[in-house]
């Protein structure tokens, strides 16, 4: 199973994003998070990026969704072909089309695919 | 001549000092067309990186560790842009320093701020200075300048490059989301850079 992490500024917003995500993609998917500093300030931490990745692995790969700026840059640091890889996709949308690709068993590129593919959503 | 690794604390110790002192500059252009952290967060960086991780038998492995250290502590952009240049200038920077190594090097760190920020020079970043500043490193060492002489013309490079981002439109960060209201700010990410490659002619002669 791939796992999906969600990684923003917030700790409170990566929190219950992926809350929802997980809510809706199933118990089946792994998603994990991480947010703020680690000293409860907004901002990005690479230990607390690192540990949720790591967390979310299960041998077939993570897909790592950042909000915007320092998280994508940490995000990146991160990234190993194969293994970590960073969705630069819009972050709801983004993070709930990995997840409910994830949890049905797809592979990395594809659950990364799924991901990018949340660029041409539309809200209804 | 002092070992490399010393050369290499002495000039961190020097951009921590004179991040410090310009704190409130820099906060107050990203205060402008940022968010107000750039000051605090690099002065938190360089003041982990000076409370101890200096240690390392080369310039390289000081460099690397520094790198490592503003990678985790910085909490803001600047620290895995920051990080990776000292990162990749560590590894990149060989036994014994020569002029051609050092601006070698130099340029390694300064290219891995564009990749990781996928950023070019005239978009409003760190880069508007480093790229000006590796450049006129490099002229220098092939001209056969001393490093003293190769510092003072990277540093007025890179204080020229960090003026010039004051009329230029962002197209990366934060700053890119005011569009043509980020015209007529100095970058404080290309000023904080000034400070760094202003802070070589500080720590005396590397090579």
């Amino acid at each position: 199973m791939v796992g999906v992490v969600l990684v923003s500024h917030s700790a409170g917003l990566a929190r219950e994003a992926a809350a929802f995500v997980r809510e809706i993609a199933g118990d089946d998917a792994v998603v994990g998070w991480a947010g703020g500093t680690g000293d409860g300030g907004l901002g990005t931490s690479v230990e607390l990026i690192a540990a949720a990745v790591e967390g979310a692995q299960r041998g077939d790969g993570v897909v790592v969704v950042p909000d915007l700026g320092s998280s994508v840059l940490t995000a990146r640091l991160l990234a190993e072909p194969g293994v970590v890889v960073v969705a630069e996709a819009p972050f709801v949308e983004g993070a709930l089309a990995a997840a409910v690709t994830a949890g049905a068993g797809a592979p990395l590129d594809a659950v990364l695919a799924a991901a990018l593919e949340a660029w041409t959503f539309r809200k209804g | 001549m002092a070992s490399s690794a010393g050369w290499a604390a002495a000039w961190v110790a020097e951009v921590a000092r004179v991040v410090t002192a310009d704190r409130e500059r820099l906060t107050a252009l990203d205060a402008a067309i940022g968010d107000a952290d750039h000051g605090a967060n690099l002065e938190r960086g360089f003041a982990a990186v000076t409370s101890g991780s200096t240690a390392g038998g080369t310039a390289g492995e000081v460099l690397v560790g520094v790198g490592n250290t503003l990678i985790s502590r910085v909490g803001g952009a600047s620290g895995p842009l920051y990080g990776s240049a000292f990162r990749a200038m560590g590894k990149a920077l060989e036994e014994p320093v020569t002029g051609t190594g050092f601006a070698a090097a130099f340029q390694a760190g300064v290219e891995a701020v564009g990749k990781l920020g996928r950023s070019a020079e005239g978009d409003k970043t760190m880069l508007d200075a480093l790229l000006p500043a590796s450049r006129a490193l490099a002229g220098a060492v092939r001209e056969g300048c001393d490093a003293r002489e190769a510092f003072r013309r990277a540093a007025e490079a890179a204080l020229a490059g960090a003026r010039a981002t004051i009329p230029l439109v962002a197209r990366k960060g934060r700053a890119s989301y005011l569009g043509a209201r980020s015209a007529g700010h100095e970058d404080p990410g290309a000023a904080s850079a000034a400070l760094i490659v202003g802070a070589l002619t500080a720590a005396g002669p590397a090579w």
